[in-house]
């Protein structure tokens, strides 16, 4: 594994990390396992590549990346709401609500693209190409000044301030967020949905809301990964729940105390080391890009059932300590 | 304050399980009105607090709270009438979340929230003093997680939480049975501090006929979802436990056979 191969796994960990942050709100935070992501992802890089190569109002033009990754945001935040429907009004379980919106969401996601793949490669301005432009003029000038000649950031570098950027704006709005009177209320459903009724709030509503966030972070994520890879796929979105909990896992063994503040830091954080340890795993010769996905999957089991393995551990050494005690 | 007319709900209705829970439950409550239930198991006495409450729609009657009638709301809009305290420690608070973070959330009760921030200045200072007057040193917790308090701990925060915006109508279920002797006695005095004080309209159950006797100006015994006994007055405050078995053999006809109501 080289620099660029670290680079290109810190660029995508980051891209990535903004849907795990959603995967957190609705898993963590909101405690509902949402399948919905699976489609919402794909749902923000459908509407990002259509909306880009439609060729809208040249006036327009330098907008559009822009206007194209906030819509998808819109969408997405649209797609958590249809869950939301499904689990509160219609009163389907949690599981259930997010296949039958992921479903749906793959011939809406194809209608929307109009065939299964759109590129966005040579020709095509995204978000990540003017970030490029701009740096290199932002880098030639500066080294203009000292005398160097122009210098070129590459689209993988752009890409990754594009992500920083976003990550940072993200955490820090939903920070401020998760500390208003709504945001506290959404922190209280997932632990203590009784308690919230009791005090005077409908869960149906955080938890609409709660959705919508989640899924409106995914997209965001699903039209910036578009973006940087060049392309928007109909089966881009496969694996996204697993990717998503890996980093909400990572995230939460690196930075061990849950109740700090940091969580999102650690998600953002255990994203990019998921994609350095699957750049990792696929440089190994006889691994291939398919195998990955077996070897999370198998991760995330075991890491799920730490907290099983760690109660029985114990018991056992209570038992044992119990035991040494009777023999005394 | 509080009127209940003929409520009746059936659990499981039209199942082999079925339980009738409250047969055409009726009665009044006037204002300053501290109620005790009493009753053996499954006699109705959470379930009428909890269909006052609204955590489950009733097939008939109607509850009254102050004049509007609530028998259709859902329990949310309820619950800015309605200050609750369960049994479950746990159920009252949420353990992932500070306690200045809970009370934060209980003083909104019934008010709309918005992006306005969750927890202010002023209110800290507010929490720290409520929390003084509990005298368990919470006013020194204020950014602990609920989950790092005790049962009792919890209790007690529960009932700030519960009137901290003074409700019209205080539910006690059996809010003290999970607790220790001891601590059951410390929460309990502080109910009847706190109700006293803010001369709250409160409904307790209990199942310590003791208690039940000692709280309040009225007591009421249910049986098999009906209420068969409401003294209130001198008249409650001359009764004995003996008195109450007495009377409860009289009204349903059977002696009390329930461990639990007996033994404490």
């Amino acid at each position: 594994m080289n620099l660029g191969a670290i680079l290109q796994a810190i660029n995508l960990g980051l891209l990535w990390s903004i849907m795990a942050i959603g995967v957190f709100i609705t898993f963590r935070i909101l405690n509902f396992a949402d399948l919905t992501v699976e489609g919402s992802f794909v749902l923000g890089a459908a509407v990002v590549a259509r909306l880009i190569t439609l060729n809208l109002d040249p006036a327009l033009a330098a907008w559009i990346p822009l206007i194209a990754t906030l819509a998808a945001v819109l969408i997405g935040v649209l797609a958590g709401l249809i869950t939301g429907f499904l689990h509160t009004v219609l009163k389907i379980p949690p599981l259930l609500s997010g296949i039958l919106t992921m479903t749906g969401l793959f011939s809406i996601n194809l209608r929307i693209m109009g065939m299964a793949n759109i590129n966005l490669g040579r020709g095509i301005t995204t978000l990540m190409d003017q970030a490029a432009g701009g740096l290199s003029n932002v880098t030639t000038g500066i080294t203009g000044l000292f005398g160097g000649s122009a210098v070129d950031v590459v689209s993988r570098d752009a890409s990754i301030a594009v992500g920083l950027v976003f990550v940072i704006i993200v955490i820090m709005a939903l920070k401020l967020f998760f500390n208003t009177e709504i945001g506290y209320v959404i922190r209280a459903t997932g632990d203590n949905e009784a308690m919230v009724k009791a005090q005077g709030v409908s869960t149906n509503r955080t938890k609409m809301l709660g959705l919508a966030l989640g899924n409106g972070c995914v997209a965001l994520s699903g039209a910036l990964v578009a973006q940087t890879q060049g392309f928007a796929d109909v089966n881009m979105g496969m694996g996204t729940i697993v990717t998503g909990l890996a980093a909400v896992i990572i995230g939460e063994v690196i930075f061990r105390d849950k109740n700090s503040h940091r969580v999102f830091i650690a998600v953002v954080f255990g994203a990019i080391l998921f994609f350095i340890i699957r750049a990792f795993v696929l440089s190994i010769p006889w691994m291939n890009a398919n195998d990955f996905r077996g070897i999370t999957a198998i991760v995330i089991a075991i890491a799920l059932a730490i907290p099983m393995f760690r109660e029985k551990f114990n018991f056992r050494l209570k038992k044992a300590a119990f035991g040494s005690k009777e023999v005394e | 304050m509080l009127v209940c007319k003929d409520i009746q709900k059936t659990f499981d209705a039209g199942s082999a399980t079925e339980k009738k829970a409250l047969q055409g439950v009726s009665f009044e409550m006037k204002e300053n009105d501290f109620v005790t239930i009493i009753g053996g198991n499954g006699a109705g006495k959470s379930t009428i607090l909890n269909a006052i409450a609204g955590v489950f729609p009733v097939e008939s009657g109607n509850i009254l709270i102050d004049d509007n009638d609530v028998t259709r709301m859902p329990e949310f809009s309820r619950a800015k009438y309605i200050g609750r305290v369960f049994q479950d420690p746990r159920m009252g608070t949420v353990p992932n979340m500070t306690i200045e973070e809970n009370l934060a959330i209980a003083v909104r009760r019934g008010k709309r929230r918005t992006l306005r921030w969750g927890i202010t200045k002023n209110e800290r200072e507010v929490f720290c003093e409520y929390l003084q007057t509990l005298g368990l040193g919470l006013e020194n917790r204020l950014k602990a997680k609920v989950s790092t308090l005790s049962g009792g701990q919890r209790q007690a925060l529960t009932l700030l939480m519960a009137t901290i915006q003074k409700p019209l109508i205080l539910l006690l279920d059996e809010h003290t049975a999970a607790l220790d002797p001891k601590t059951a006695k410390s929460v309990l005095e502080l109910t009847d501090r706190i109700v006293s004080e803010n001369k709250l309209t409160t409904m307790m159950v209990t199942h310590n006929m003791r208690d039940a006797l000692k709280c309040g100006n009225r007591l009421m015994m249910m049986h098999e979802g009906n209420i068969i006994l409401d003294v209130q007055g001198d008249e409650k405050a001359g009764l004995t436990v003996p008195d109450l078995l007495k009377m409860f053999e009289q009204a349903s006809g059977e002696a009390i056979a329930n461990d639990r109501m007996l033994l404490s």
